[in-house]
């Protein structure tokens, strides 16, 4: 028996496929549009020179470069040290949130925790300029403060709250019966939650990581504001240039058309490339975390 | 016969905040017998369980009073080290819960957690607690697989492995095959039977048949009290208390 859909349901439904659409289509616009967009400079400088190329000197009169290995390399190092400073603070964290604190400490942890999501990501860049980086130019007695050091810690705080709440919800859903198995054989709490309890929320952990990094390659406002901008190969204490603050800092003033400009694009197409990986890798841990 | 008392109640009472779950229990459970928990739902007999080895100490707001002893030692002693209690009284689960590891890391997690580094010795207690546990001859060729994919029974089987290989003195099991088939359960009983020479055991079961096929003894709970507690033939054929005949003969519960 065939049911009469009732018009009004059939303008709702459309109106939902369309939404759904919406975001469909915008990943589409911008793919192909960074694809059509970043090609041509890519082909113009040789798709090795631009990758591999150590030097970046785009508004040189005579001899301009355009090697972005300097900004591929600092983003990676940046995202690296985020998570290595970051994940284990986060991880931390989560298993106290999750397994060892009172329920109403968590209570005031978690609320904190959602409210550094929030903050946006200028402020970070405020505080990281006017405290951390010259906090470090006087601790490390360095020329000055704004360095890929300055960005990883930066990096590090702003992914801790994805970091936390991912882990916190993969600690969350081992089962009881695992801690209470290890409890009942002698094992402390600490001892029960460091070999049990984490390695059963390991895929979870994985998300975790995988969304950090994701954060950490496209965050741009807060680490121009730390990292210096010039565009050297990245050594800890240099000042660097990630491929989000390399679009940002030059957008600006490249002229329409200019090989300078397209090769902002292809910049942004590689750092689309990154982002896409690490999403995919993102699901998969998901996925792996979720069949245990 | 002049049994020794490992485990002594005395008036132990036990809260769940306010409302009580044991009252005034006493009873002496034997060394190196097989001690049958029996009772209706709520009875109290899985609490009592849990305060051997303090399991209950995880839910939050729980009271003791009155004394429960092991080997002339009071488990709720202010200072006492449970990790060292929970060691030497070793605890099945209702279901099965190995670790989501390999078989040879579940049965060596116990003995690694208490320091045992060396490799030959690890393999050796493996060996033994897998063979303790007849499930060696299962699992001896995937030793490195996961413990997960073992069936119901060989998961269980594998716990109480998991538990001997920290050699324990005493084997808690909580109503250990209530989850598992017919065949299953008949194996773990006839384990219990070839353990009790070496372990002293208390077990929580449901099953009056199971109480009446493999202990020794038998403590029947009712509402939080301890209404009778006798070798297990004795409670079975002859009860000396009212309640415990109308429970047995299956009038409720």
């Amino acid at each position: 028996m065939k049911r009469r859909i009732k018009p009004a349901e059939f303008a709702m439904q459309t109106l939902f496929l369309v939404c759904g659409l919406t975001a469909i289509a915008f990943v589409l616009l911008i793919t192909v549009y960074l694809i059509l967009a970043g090609l041509p400079a890519i082909r113009e400088i040789g798709l090795t020179d631009f990758l591999l190329g150590r030097t970046w000197a785009s508004t040189h009169a005579t001899d301009p470069r355009f090697g972005i290995l300097p900004m591929i390399l600092t983003s990676v190092y940046g995202a690296a040290g985020a998570i290595v400073l970051g994940v284990p603070v986060g991880f931390f964290t989560a298993l106290f949130l999750a397994k060892a604190a009172p329920p109403r400490l968590a209570g005031l942890i978690r609320p904190a925790v959602n409210l550094l999501a929030g903050i946006p990501s200028v402020v970070y860049g405020l505080v990281g300029m006017c405290v951390l980086v010259p906090a470090l130019r006087a601790w490390l007695d360095l020329p000055a403060g704004d360095t890929l050091l300055a960005a990883m810690i930066v990096l590090a705080v702003m992914i801790l709250p994805s970091v936390i709440s991912v882990s916190d919800a993969a600690l969350a859903a081992v089962p009881r019966e695992y801690e209470e198995a290890s409890l009942a054989l002698g094992a402390t709490p600490v001892e029960t939650y460091l070999r049990v309890t984490a390695p059963a929320a390991r895929g979870g952990v994985a998300a975790a990581v995988a969304l950090g990094v994701g954060r950490a390659i496209g965050e741009a406002m807060a680490i121009l504001m730390v990292a210096g901008n010039v565009a050297n190969m990245p050594s800890l204490l240099s000042s660097v240039r990630f491929l989000t603050t390399g679009i940002a800092i030059e957008m600006n003033y490249a002229a329409p058309g200019s090989l300078q400009r397209q090769a902002l694009f292809s910049i942004g197409l590689v750092l689309f490339f990154f982002i896409m990986v690490i999403n995919i890798l993102l699901n998969l841990a998901l996925k792996r975390g979720r069949e245990g | 016969m002049a049994e020794q008392a490992i485990l002594s109640a005395r008036d132990l009472d036990f809260f769940y905040g306010a409302a009580q779950a044991l009252r005034h229990i006493t009873l002496d459970i034997p060394a190196g017998r097989v001690t049958a928990l029996i009772g209706p739902s709520g009875c109290g007999k899985s609490t009592f369980l849990r305060t051997i080895n303090r399991m209950n100490d995880l839910v939050p707001g729980t009271r003791m009073a009155g004394s429960l002893t092991f080997q002339g030692q009071e488990i709720y002693a202010p200072g006492l080290d449970v990790t060292a209690l929970r060691r030497r009284v070793g605890m099945v689960f209702q279901k099965p819960n190995p670790f989501p590891m390999s078989i040879y890391d579940n049965v060596a997690y116990g003995p690694r957690t208490h320091g045992e580094r060396r490799r030959a010795r690890l393999d050796e207690l493996v060996e033994t607690s897998l063979r303790a546990a007849a499930i060696w001859e299962e699992v001896r060729d995937r030793l490195k697989k996961s413990a997960l994919g073992l069936s119901g029974g060989q998961q269980q089987r594998l716990c109480i492995a998991r538990a001997l290989a920290v050699e324990p003195e005493v084997l808690l099991m909580d109503e250990a095959t209530s989850a598992l088939d017919p065949i299953s359960t008949a194996r773990i009983e006839d384990l219990i039977g070839s353990l009790k020479e070496r372990y002293t055991i208390v077990m929580v079961t449901h099953n009056m048949q199971q109480a009446l096929r493999v202990s020794d003894r038998t403590a029947f709970f009712l509402s939080g009290e301890l209404v009778e507690f006798s070798p297990t033939e004795r409670l079975f054929s002859m009860p000396r208390d009212q309640r415990t005949e109308d429970y047995i003969t299956g009038r409720f519960g």
